[in-house]
């Protein structure tokens, strides 16, 4: 099992979330936040005052992932969230110990897979 | 009385009276989140303090017959302040228009010493700042007093209120000293669009502002009126090519600024000058406010929401402005030196600088006077909190994650008396 994090543009979200939705991966978890990766910094004037803003708007997506599902996960975030521009963001794949789901206990393997296989397959 | 004086009298108070909370969200805006509601009840306040202050002998000091100084204790208590006329509105009415300035005046100070007031300390200088300061330069310009029978035109307050207003938030700024976080880290405003909503109910209040200062619905208040959209409107295309200049971008922090910046400039002047006069005043105004913004942020004067700029320069700009441009022409009085009469330039200089003395002396004492009872400034650790918790207890933004409810004493009464209090009648049947 693995952590799949993806730091991405907020306004590639929609096509990120749509592509993971085609390649039918379910559980997701999405944050705002801001960094930097190598964007020039844009300069913003109130009045007298100027600033220099280095933090960029993200979205960090966080996906627990079956193995056999890391790969189809990574390629749509990569295909769907790419501008080719700087400042498109990094996927981060993580090793995960171990998961639970908390509505019915379920573990590891059992608590990654989508809700309707693991009702079929029950 | 005429009733369509009264009638556009009425309108006007209820116009200006909504320019105090309109510069609660001017300047709401441009502060830190942080203090986003200290600010805002910085103005909102005044609606009370200042407003019972000005009823009970604020109004008698500004307009009761006295002296060339100051006024008297005749209207103390509002008595005589009744039904009668007061030129074709009922006095009371007469009062409470003139009330809403006091208002505001006041509030307009706070610009310059947000997110380090403590708030008690605050309200008392604004309830006195508005008796002493206020009231006895009302009384100079309106209620009778020396500036007035110099011959000294202020239409609506380019003196009484903005240059007053603007010299007592130099004397506060300075007195307070600046934010601990100023010049040291990058303060900027928290909600621009705030701002821009406070320009606009500010440009939309002051129709009342300037027009209802004719104190009828006459021909000079329509003149006043039209002054008020035009002035603003020039400044606001000036300052637009000025930031574009500057910077490439038009910023609406410009925008609000500039708006503000006309209809202070345009305020002693109204109902002096020409249409086409007033375009070009406004216009005119735009340069030393826009170039004193700019250099003071570079300076240790931590006016932070550059109420000198603003309403200091842009008042005094108009002030003598109106000595340039009034031209009988429209108001059937006075020239200024345009129209041949250099001397109105000289009479516009000595009222201000009268005012500005005032204000800086009156300013500084109540000030002072004030921080022997208490400390006007909150400790830094709570500067860096914000004010909003330190001093109101509440958040603007408040998401109430993390907030656990602390139970009223109640609970920790006995279960069944607490029971058989909060029981509802109907349950008992």
């Amino acid at each position: 099992m693995k952590l799949v994090v993806a730091i991405v543009r907020p306004e590639k979200l929609s096509d990120v979330l749509e592509a993971l939705y085609r390649t039918e991966v379910r559980g997701l978890t999405i944050s705002r936040v801001q960094g930097h990766g190598g964007e020039t910094e844009h300069v913003e004037n109130y009045r007298g005052t100027t600033v220099k803003v280095d933090l960029s708007e993200k979205v960090r997506v966080e996906i627990g992932v079956s193995d056999h599902f890391v790969e189809p996960t990574v390629k749509a975030i990569l295909a769907a969230g790419r501008t080719g521009e700087v400042g498109d963001g990094k996927i981060f794949v993580l090793p995960m110990e171990t998961v639970y789901r908390i509505r019915t206990g379920e573990k590891d393997q059992a608590a990654v897979t989508p809700v309707e296989e693991a009702a079929t397959a029950g | 009385m005429n009733a369509a004086d009264i009638a556009w009298m009425l309108t006007s108070t209820a116009l200006v009276l909504l320019m105090t909370p309109a510069l609660g969200f001017f300047y709401g805006g441009l502060v830190r989140s942080k203090n986003a509601l200290n600010t805002l009840m910085m103005s909102i306040s005044a609606l009370g303090f200042v407003g019972v202050a000005w009823a009970l002998l604020g109004y008698s000091l500004a307009f009761g017959t006295g002296n060339a100084a100051l006024g008297d204790l005749r209207f103390f208590g509002l008595a005589g302040v009744g039904l009668e006329a007061q030129g074709t509105i009922p006095h009371v009415l007469f009062m409470a228009y003139q009330g809403t300035f006091a208002i505001i005046t006041a509030a307009l100070i706070s610009g310059a010493i947000v997110e380090r007031m403590r708030f008690g300390p605050y309200l008392a200088f604004l309830t006195l700042w508005a008796l002493f300061v206020y009231a006895p330069v009302a009384h100079w310009v309106w209620g009778g007093g020396f500036i007035q029978r110099m011959g000294a035109l202020d239409f609506a307050g380019g003196t009484v209120v903005h240059v007053n207003a603007g010299v007592a938030a130099l004397v506060a700024a300075l007195v307070l000293g600046p934010r601990k976080d100023y010049g040291r880290q990058a303060i900027i405003p928290h909600n621009v669009a705030f701002t821009v909503l406070g320009a606009g109910l500010l440009w939309f209040g002051w129709f009342g502002f300037n027009a209802g200062s004719a104190l009828g619905a006459s021909p000079s208040a329509a003149l006043a009126f039209v002054n008020t959209m035009l002035a603003p409107a020039a400044t606001l295309v000036v300052w637009t090519m000025l930031d574009l200049k500057r910077t490439g971008k038009a910023t609406a922090v410009g925008a609000a600024t500039g708006i503000v910046v006309g209809l202070v400039a345009i305020t002693p002047a109204a109902g002096f000058v020409s249409p086409l006069g007033s375009l070009a005043l406004g216009a005119l105004a735009t340069f030393p406010s826009y170039y004193a913004l700019l250099w003071r942020a570079r300076t240790r004067l931590d006016d932070s929401l550059d109420v000198v700029a603003a309403h200091g320069l842009g008042g005094t700009v108009g002030a003598l402005l109106t000595g340039v441009l009034a031209t009988k022409a429209w108001n059937g009085a006075t020239d200024g030196l345009l129209y041949g009469n250099p001397r109105q330039l000289l009479i516009q200089t000595a009222a201000v600088l009268a005012a500005m003395a005032f204000s800086a002396a009156g300013t500084y004492l109540i000030l002072k006077v004030v921080g022997l009872f208490a400390p006007l400034r909150v400790p830094s650790r709570e500067e860096g909190l914000g004010l909003d918790v330190s001093q109101h207890g509440e958040e603007a933004y408040a998401r109430g994650e993390g907030a656990i409810l602390v139970l009223p004493e109640v609970a920790a009464m006995p279960a069944a008396a607490a029971v058989g209090q909060f029981e509802p009648e109907g349950g008992r049947a």
